[in-house]
């Protein structure tokens, strides 16, 4: 039932705001179409503005993966995580999901598959995963798209609230399926 | 922004020799710009339907409606915003399709509402309290329903997928809020943006970019 239920959200969630969006503009007598198009324009605009910071950010982040040194990270801290008894394959996603989404969810799979759908292991990387999101991308994105280049906190709130919830997530997974 | 690029790219480099990775660290200058590209364009096309969805949705009022439904809410988040301000129906807008997944709708919609965010700015080059908060909810990552997750996890045979939604939505509940309790404690703690016309044109130049130089103490005004 409830399955169902999260199924039928995640299914009619994006139509759902299309078609009351839609409506309620037509009702309010608004030329769907030149508004549309005209918002649109901006699209172009905005995509082509982010791509310097992108890259200043992207390649950082693609040198600092391919460093090894997400790897030394884990040899220095996996004693530190087996005394909270987590294992140290789910120490990569620590690190490396503030960095880079499409990463996290490659070193989950690799997780799942080789840990067993259903270890202890899957499910804290599974928790892990889905509750982050790349702080480093939105950070370039969204300032880039404005020009900010002074963070002030910015970045350290998000990286705190990244480490907040990796330390929430072993303590909620343990207490639910320890 | 200045020491996190310096040292994501020096770091890197030393550490990629440390581990006779070198040439992998090269050659991810060019994967990784190849990629920015690549993430760039492929937004191009989903920002721009929802860009144009978005102006349907403001002038249609839809936007107002909800800004104003959740503006008991705003108000003590965004206190520097006005409470017109269209920057509070964006950022509504932007926190519903995150917390949906809507991913692809989410980006532009930010992007929008920083727009509008900087517009009530004093220094363009630096970021306000507002969109330190604003940032602060958005990587925190709060989402109803993880689905890319549970995609990967009926991949590889999970038993019951739906039993991590719950311990999830708690997880990331517990890093939303405390994002945004860091971000209010934190905009106390740090010097206050000023202008930089009060600064005048060589306290600009002098004055630096990155985390530590903006937290210098200038004083007075807020």
């Amino acid at each position: 039932m409830f399955h169902q239920l999260m199924n039928l959200i995640s299914l009619w969630a994006l139509p759902g705001i299309i078609i009351l969006i839609l409506t309620i503009g037509l009702v309010r007598k608004i030329p769907l179409y030149e508004v549309f198009t005209d918002g649109a324009k901006e699209g172009f605009k905005v995509a082509v503005n982010i791509i310097p910071y992108l890259v200043a950010i992207i390649v950082g982040i693609s040198m600092f993966r391919a460093s090894g040194i997400i790897e030394s990270i884990g040899v220095v801290c996996a004693p530190l995580l087996e005394h909270f008894k987590v294992s140290a394959d789910v120490l990569p996603i620590m690190i490396v999901r503030s960095l880079s989404g499409s990463a996290a969810l490659g070193v989950f799979s690799d997780i799942a598959n080789n840990s067993g759908a259903d270890a202890y292991t899957t499910k804290l990387a599974a928790v892990m995963v889905g509750s982050s999101e790349t702080t480093f991308y939105v950070l370039a994105v969204y300032f880039g798209a404005i020009g900010i280049s002074k963070l002030r906190y910015a970045l350290i709130v998000g990286l705190l609230a990244d480490f907040v919830g990796i330390i929430a997530a072993i303590a909620v997974v343990k207490w639910m399926f320890g | 922004m200045n020491y996190i690029f310096y040292f994501l790219i020096v770091v890197s480099i030393i550490a990629g020799a440390a581990n006779g990775k070198l040439p992998d660290v090269v050659n991810a200058i060019l994967t990784g710009a190849e990629l920015s590209v690549k993430v760039a364009f492929s937004l191009i096309g989903i920002m721009a339907f929802w860009l144009g969805m978005m102006k349907i949705a403001k002038k249609s009022g839809l936007i107002g409606v909800i800004a104003k439904i959740i503006k008991p809410v705003t108000k003590k988040l965004f206190n520097e915003i006005p409470e017109d301000s269209p920057a509070i129906g964006d950022i509504a807008m932007s926190f519903s399709a995150n917390a949906f997944g809507l991913t692809n709708a989410a980006t532009p919609i930010g992007i929008k509402a920083m727009e509008e965010l900087q517009k009530q700015n004093i220094d363009k080059k630096s970021a306000s309290n507002a969109m330190c908060m604003f940032l602060a909810m958005n990587t925190a990552g709060f989402q109803l329903v993880p689905a890319t997750v549970i995609a990967i996890l009926i991949g590889v045979g999970y038993e019951n997928p739906t039993e991590i939604i719950a311990p999830t939505l708690l997880v990331t509940t517990i890093a939303f809020l405390s994002a945004i309790f860091m971000s209010k404690l934190l905009q106390k703690f740090w010097a206050p943006q000023q202008s930089p016309l009060a600064m005048g044109e060589g306290r600009i130049s002098a004055g630096g970019t990155g985390v530590r130089n903006s937290g210098e103490d200038f004083g007075g005004e807020n």
